[in-house]
């Protein structure tokens, strides 16, 4: 995993509450057993302007000009703001995939939903939880200002604006850790093994229907 | 104070806690399809590493499958990419030893549908499947979520996962349900209540007397859209219909083992003065037969009522979601849940394919026709067994008769990544649990019901309130 320390970016704005994973990323890319590629179907229902498939040439399909995301002034943004219960909906990391393809590391919401908000963590993309008013004056100041940046420190847990303001926000310490180091965390559990084996032994006596 | 079923699943599989409460939670039941493995199995395989405990797995297909006449087996999957998709978790389950029950196995049907059906979802597990859906398996009085593809790659190679614990909610359903109205009713009626973030964040226990009426089926139907009430995991107590519904299934304990089980399960349940951080009660006698009206579970009115007007509401962000809603599916405010005609019906999905849900839609559907402009009218049980099961009781002549397509297992139209989908504009009645833009087809209209109201809209060729139908002539 990419490890993220410290982020300066330009700033997108998708402006909806309860966008799914399925807007995220369609069913029928949902078909490939790789990790990666999934960029240009990011948003593809409301990006491109006809229905698309996998393994087509995804740069000859017509764009669909009224999406905010195809806007030139936003190409490059690595920071997406977005509403309410952002990524709910199933549980495919495919959605977090083709965020990060896509070039976003972070995602800023006032609530995400719980399957794909852990996604995120294991793929170096840091979701920021910041309450309503905050994110309603950085969607202004995105639509205000062409070229709008924000810092995004994970050390510090702070996003910092271009006038100099700070906004702390919250992240879970292990997750910040193995952000900040680009850990993964199936390495960290097996240091546990004897632990796991332990408590194997332990419920094999008193459950031993759970082994069968 | 007490425990809630909740807190004590969660302290019986905790390995490790650190001072911050992240926990290192034990896994039981690992079930896998087709769709979000590949990459877990192949970051196995670059890491060197083996799963941990492979008589824990149990892994099928069922996103991709057709569920048109497939003898040939995977060949007859015409899609290359989703032909590969299902060889590849064949070859993963060789290749790594884990029991799968391949695409023409008798077996074979939607992931949670079978790990009940097999006795492989037991009481007091921890369940966990790289689909969001899993939250099913807590009807049984077990912890059962979806997890991401990373989270799969971790629970094969560690047989744990690294969690927090939610907070506890419990939802009271109190009375009797009225006639014609069923747990997909109940749940949707929940989600319009408490919103689809309304769970997030919490595990979500299901009780009072009219879930505690509910068969093992509808139990799981409730549980099953738990994760569209923003919940991870939902669940409901044990009591003898759980341990009746289990008792000699392919995976049940057996033997001296059995009553041991039996005693353990009777002991899962919110002991009488457990706290739970959010309670919501809801009356059954209120709840009608629902129709989701828009893009989100939770825009969902009875089916007498009609489609609402966003001018009502004062929310600026949740007035245009409702705006953009209405435009997708194409409705004008104020019209009658009633008037709205359908082009195609789906029946199946893991919230709607078992035994009981193909009963109440052929009960409503015997001796009437399938309405002229109703183009497609699906079927598809949920699994192999329940297929059969359905034939044993001449479900399918039925279904045929009336002019419904009877099917193959599998997700179908659900999202549609094989052959069964919508095409642009068509307006579909589902007994599935997603109305998300496009998730039975590119630019589909979707509206969830109940499978006696999927059937009746079917027949009809636009919605009608079930309860009226009893007196109507065939
Ligand atoms: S039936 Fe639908 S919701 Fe259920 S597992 Fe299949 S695709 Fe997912």
């Amino acid at each position: 995993m990419e490890k993220f320390t410290r982020l300066d970016a330009l700033v997108a704005p998708l402006d909806r509450a309860n966008v799914d994973t399925d807007a995220i990323i369609p069913k029928q890319y949902l078909k490939s057993v790789k990790r990666s590629g999934f960029g240009p179907n990011l948003f593809d229902d409301w990006r491109y302007l006809t229905p698309g498939e996998p393994g087509q040439d995804h740069s000859q399909r017509p764009l669909n000009p009224d999406f905010v995301l195809n806007q030139p002034r936003y190409a490059g943004a690595q920071i997406l703001l977005a509403r309410e219960n952002f990524g709910c909906g199933s549980s495919r990391e495919h959605a977090v995939w083709a965020l990060e393809d896509a070039g976003f590391r972070v995602v800023i919401a006032p609530s995400f939903a719980d399957i794909f908000f852990n996604n995120c963590f294991k793929n170096g993309v840091l979701p920021v939880v910041v309450d309503g008013a905050v994110l309603d004056r950085l969607f202004a100041a995105v639509a205000a200002q062409e070229g709008y940046r924000l810092q995004v420190d994970l050390q510090a847990q702070q996003l910092r604006t271009p006038d100099g303001e700070s906004i702390a926000f919250e992240v879970d310490e292990f997750r910040k850790y193995c952000l900040l180091n680009g850990l993964d965390d199936i390495g960290l559990t097996l240091q546990r093994a004897e632990a796991i084996g332990e408590y194997e032994r332990r419920r094999r006596q008193e459950a031993p229907w759970l082994f069968a | 104070m007490g425990a809630t079923l909740y807190d004590k699943l969660w302290q019986a599989h905790r390995v490790h806690e650190d001072a911050d409460g992240t926990t290192l939670l034990y896994i039981d039941r690992h079930l896998v399809h087709e769709v979000t493995s590949p990459q877990a199995f192949e970051g196995l395989r670059l890491a060197g590493r083996k799963p941990w405990r492979t008589d824990s797995v149990l892994a099928v297909p069922d996103h991709n499958v057709p569920t048109t006449p497939r003898g040939q087996g995977v060949s007859d999957i015409v899609d290359p990419v989703s032909r590969l998709q299902v060889e590849t978790l064949d070859q993963n389950c060789k290749e790594f030893g884990i029991r799968e029950f391949t695409m023409n196995d008798p077996r074979q049907g939607i992931v949670h549908v079978i790990g009940p059906e097999q006795g492989a979802t037991l009481p007091g597990m921890t369940v966990v499947c790289g689909d969001s859906h899993t939250s099913t398996h807590g009807a049984f009085g077990a912890l059962a979520f979806g997890i991401g593809t990373s989270e799969v790659e971790h629970v094969l190679a560690t047989q744990c996962l690294i969690q927090k614990k939610s907070k506890n909610m419990q939802v009271r359903v109190e009375g009797q349900l009225g006639p014609g109205v069923t747990a997909k009713d109940v749940v949707l009626a929940i989600i319009g209540e408490i919103g689809t973030a309304g769970g997030t964040g919490y595990a979500i226990e299901f009780a009072g007397s009219a879930i505690a009426a509910l068969s093992m089926e509808g139990r799981m139907t409730v549980c099953n859209m738990a994760i569209e009430a923003g919940a991870r995991a939902g669940m409901v107590a044990v009591d003898q219909t759980t341990i009746d519904y289990i008792a000699n299934r392919p995976f049940a304990p057996r033997g001296e083992l059995w009553p041991r089980a039996v005693a353990a399960w009777r002991e899962l349940v919110s002991d009488p003065d457990a706290h739970f951080d959010r309670v919501v009660t809801l009356p059954a006698e209120a709840i009608a037969p629902q129709v989701t009206w828009g893009t989100s579970p939770e825009m969902v009115v009875a089916v007498d009522a009609r489609v609402p007007d966003p001018q009502q509401v004062s929310d600026p962000v949740k007035r245009e979601g409702m705006r953009k809603a209405l435009a997708y599916m194409a409705l004008e405010p104020g019209t009658a849940v009633q008037d709205i005609a359908l082009d195609k019906v789906f029946i199946g999905s893991c919230t709607n394919s078992r035994i009981e849900d193909l009963r109440a839609a052929a009960a409503v559907a015997a001796g009437r026709r399938v309405a002229d402009n109703v183009k497609l009218a699906l079927v598809v049980p949920g699994s192999g067994l329940v297929k059969q099961q359905a034939e044993a009781e001449g479900l399918h002549e039925i279904f045929m008769a009336a002019g419904f397509q009877w099917r193959e297992p599998g997700c179908s139209m659900c999202l549609a990544m094989n052959a069964d989908r919508l095409e642009a504009g068509e307006r579909c009645a589902s007994t599935s649990n997603r109305n998300f833009e496009g998730r039975q087809g590119a630019g589909g209209r979707t509206h969830l019901v109940s499978p006696a109201m999927a059937a009746a809209a079917a027949v009809h060729g636009h919605f009608v309130d079930v309860r009226a139908l009893e007196t109507e002539t065939r």
